[in-house]
């Protein structure tokens, strides 16, 4: 079926025709609308899952936590300082083996408060254990949602789908919804081997000594380091599962093809630009305009953040001759955090580009398509002169006096 | 890819005694129950188990007379000061040096 | 008329194993066994970081024969929101979802889930064991600690607030059980939860747990120390529910008879070493006031 709305709407369907069996539901701008989306649902009879109307985010994690580990299907959605708040649940989840989803529109962080776009948020939880993708339109945002569901049951490992505040979430755009049919045929019924369970009774997530000891049968059991080794070896291995999973999506409803990255114009590239989320969209009218007065320039779409495709990477841009990240996020007293870890993928490289980070849209800072040009046409044209150290686009108020 | 090959190791805990060890060796007194001033054993018959309902680590039996299990019991002596009829006492552990070597052994 | 269980009455069944972590004469250790005597096996918990969490065991072994979660300290009525959740999509709604918690993760940092899940009118039972600072982490003071007690962070001088009262704020949510129980009085508290299991909705017991180490007796005296709080009338048995607010066992056997003064009760304990007599004449007042009004 096709329908034309917001990008909050498109993922709340994604989540309707994953039948999702239990959402927590926080209100914050600009996610709201997919939350109430779902109490729409659920209300009219159209989606079968318990609604749970919570008192903030750190709660709305805890019942997905909960919930997940009595072996139900779980949902929330946040943005910036609902995400932060969720911050110690976050870890939870990853650490526990929890297969939750969660949308976050990204939004800006406080202090000082902003409503608006940027990065910041999702950038923020990079290192938690939670596997990132990064939808650039609504389509891909219903898409990626349901992938999502059956990604995280696969591995056990939680995953945060982002997609743009505002500029997608509600910017409106035709988009196909999948059929319940296929999609039940696409993504089975949840049933995990461990769960709350009072006929095989197990104590979740105690204290845990640093070294190991014996279990109750006097065998070896695994301790806190080899729990967190077996995540990071799982996320890693997650690659190749969402390849799997990216296909099967493909086969049975014709899209998709481009689980890690999604290039444009960047096969005979001299020099290729690289960001997360929609800005790689807008991206492609500063490529088309640049490739017509025979720039080789390429923009590349990175949809999957974390685990981060580092193979995929080197493969897609060493040899290039430059590389410019922009990026709507940084860790502050460095540099973007996805330039540094593009540089790093990069380091081990023998045919190394040169690469070069902009800081842009922070806030929800309006990136003027005028700016983009100007600055991918200087680094095309001098990327030796670029150094490494973060240009940011748009600031102003810059010369007082 | 099958969700078996992921995931194997959480932190999942199986019911069992002893998570604290032997929790005896904590002990610098054990209670010792009197038959002869024990309700229940006395009469033979289910009465009293005050010992047994309060016994913080579940240790003492509700059995005619009642058990306590040295190899867990913490010797707090709540059932020495709740008993109504004075039948327990704490007894310092180290008279009872032959029986924990014995155990030991 | 209900009947009262009676210790030759009660199940010998035990869902605690022993050679757990619990400190000897553990308040908490009654408390918890009782509990789990009353819910049985068809039972959830959920659990946040308090002395329960080392009770219940180390990873990878658990002293608690039932299923538990153990969650963040913030978390716990959220999360057994999260159970009930889980359990009414998987129709199987006659699973117990108990939340077992300290006074800390039920009346400071667990206030606000607390409070949402009374709220929403979730259906959980809440016990919460009041051993009246935070005590896993070695006595420091919480909402719950009572006015002039000696804690690590409350020294010399003790503590110049007084008790919160937890109760009266989740009595505020207007839910269709409340009760407050003791240590000192199992079979009270073994009647409580099995009466609170048989009520939809939110249900909460608050439970007067004595603390030997944090409270400064000798293990022995447990049960004296949480009988000597009921029997002065500082802390009192109730419930409360459809059909109104009634004191329960001991305290209602100390209507219209004498109470024992309360510096019977503070000279038991370490804890209250920096009461001053001035303090204990206000606070004896207090109760007086309380039990002026119970009438």
């Amino acid at each position: 079926m096709h329908l034309i709305e917001s990008g909050n709407v498109a993922a709340a369907t994604g989540v309707k025709l994953s039948r999702v069996q239990v959402v927590a539901a926080y209100p914050i701008t600009p996610q709201t609308p997919l939350t109430e989306k779902l109490s729409e649902f659920v209300a009219e009879g159209s989606l079968d899952s318990e609604y749970i109307p919570v008192e903030s985010e750190h709660s709305a994690m805890a019942v997905c936590i909960a919930a997940s580990s009595a072996g139900t299907r779980t949902f929330t959605a946040t943005s910036a300082n609902g995400l932060l708040y969720m911050n110690e649940q976050l870890h939870w989840a990853a650490g526990a083996r929890l297969p939750i989803v969660m949308c976050v529109v990204n939004r800006g962080i406080g202090a000082p408060w902003t409503v608006w776009n940027d990065h910041q948020d999702s950038i923020s939880q990079r290192d938690g254990g939670w596997i990132q993708l990064y939808a650039n339109d609504h389509q891909q945002i219903i898409d990626t949602v349901i992938k999502a569901f059956r990604l995280a049951e696969t591995v056990s490992i939680p995953v945060m789908v982002c997609y743009d505040g505002y500029l997608l979430s509600h910017t409106y755009m035709p988009f196909d919804t999948p059929d319940q049919d296929k999609v039940d045929s696409f993504l089975p019924a949840f049933n995990p081997i461990n769960k709350l369970d009072p006929e095989n009774p197990s104590n979740f997530n105690s204290v845990t000594l640093p070294d190991v000891r014996p279990d109750v049968r006097g065998n070896m059991a695994p301790g806190y380091m080899e729990i967190r080794h077996g995540l990071h070896q799982d996320m890693r291995r997650s690659m190749d599962v969402l390849q799997e999973i990216d296909q099967s999506f493909f086969e049975e409803f014709g899209r998709g093809g481009n689980p890690f990255l999604e290039p444009y114009r960047c096969d005979d590239a001299d020099h290729v630009v690289v960001c997360l989320g929609s800005l790689s969209y807008h991206m492609r009218d500063v490529i088309d305009e640049l490739r017509a007065e025979g720039t080789a320039v390429g923009v590349m779409g990175v949809q999957l953040y974390r685990p981060f495709p580092d193979q995929a990477i080197v493969d897609a841009l060493a040899g290039k001759r430059s590389v410019m990240v922009f990026e709507k996020a940084l860790s502050y007293g460095n540099q973007g955090a996805l330039y540094a870890d593009i540089k790093s993928a990069l380091y081990t490289c023998t045919e190394r580009p040169l690469i070069c980070n902009h800081i842009l849209g922070l806030g929800g800072r309006e990136i003027k398509t005028k700016h983009l040009y100007d600055a991918v046409k200087q680094s095309c044209e001098n990327p030796e002169t670029m150094g490494d150290t973060p240009r940011w686009i748009g600031l102003k108020c810059q010369d007082n006096g | 890819m099958k969700n078996d090959d992921f995931g194997c190791m959480i932190s999942k805990s199986e019911p069992g005694p002893g998570d604290g060890g032997r929790t005896g060796s904590w002990r610098v007194q054990r209670p010792v129950i009197d038959l002869t001033k024990c309700i229940p054993a006395k009469t033979g018959k289910a009465a009293c188990f005050t010992c047994w309902l309060f016994c913080p680590d579940a240790v003492v039996s509700k059995t005619i007379p009642p058990k306590i299990d040295y190899v867990y019991c913490k010797g707090c002596g709540i059932c020495a000061e709740e008993c109504p009829s004075g039948a327990i006492s704490m007894e310092d552990e180290s008279s009872f040096i032959h029986d924990i070597m014995k155990e030991n052994k | 008329m209900e009947i009262k269980t009676r210790t030759l009455t009660l199940t010998e069944e035990e869902w605690v194993h022993p050679g757990n972590r619990a400190c000897a004469g553990c308040g908490l250790g009654i408390v918890y066994r009782t509990a789990l005597k009353a819910l049985g096996k068809n039972t959830i918990l959920v659990v946040p970081p308090s002395c329960l969490t080392v009770l219940q065991g180390l990873y990878p072994i658990a002293a608690t024969k039932l299923p538990c979660v153990n969650v963040t300290f913030a978390s716990t009525g959220a999360a057994a929101s999260g159970v009930r959740a889980a359990m009414r999509a998987l129709k199987k709604e006659k699973v117990n979802v108990v939340a077992f918690a300290g006074d800390g993760g039920t009346g400071d940092i667990g206030i606000q889930a607390l409070s949402g899940a009374c709220e929403r009118g979730e259906d959980i039972l809440y016990i919460c064991y009041d051993n009246e600072a935070y005590m896993n982490t070695g006595v420091q003071r919480s909402g719950t600690t009572p006015q002039g007690v000696v804690t690590t962070t409350t020294p010399i001088k003790g503590k110049p607030q007084v008790k919160k009262d937890v109760p009266a704020i989740v009595a505020a949510h207007r839910i269709p059980y409340l009760a407050t129980a003791s240590a000192a009085y199992p079979l009270d508290l073994y009647d409580k939860v099995r009466k609170a299991i048989t009520i939809k909705g939110p249900k909460y017991i608050h439970v007067h747990t004595p603390c030997p180490p944090g409270w400064g007796f000798d293990t022995r005296y447990t049960i004296k120390v949480g009988r000597m709080a009921v029997e002065t009338g500082l802390f009192d048995l109730y419930e409360k529910d459809a059909e109104g607010f009634r004191l329960t066992d001991a305290s209602l056997k100390l209507t219209g008879k004498e109470r024992k003064p309360v510096i019977d009760y503070f000279k038991t304990q370490g804890r209250f070493k920096s009461l001053s007599e001035s303090m204990v004449s206000d606070i004896q007042k207090e109760v007086d006031l309380k039990w002026a009004g119970y009438c």
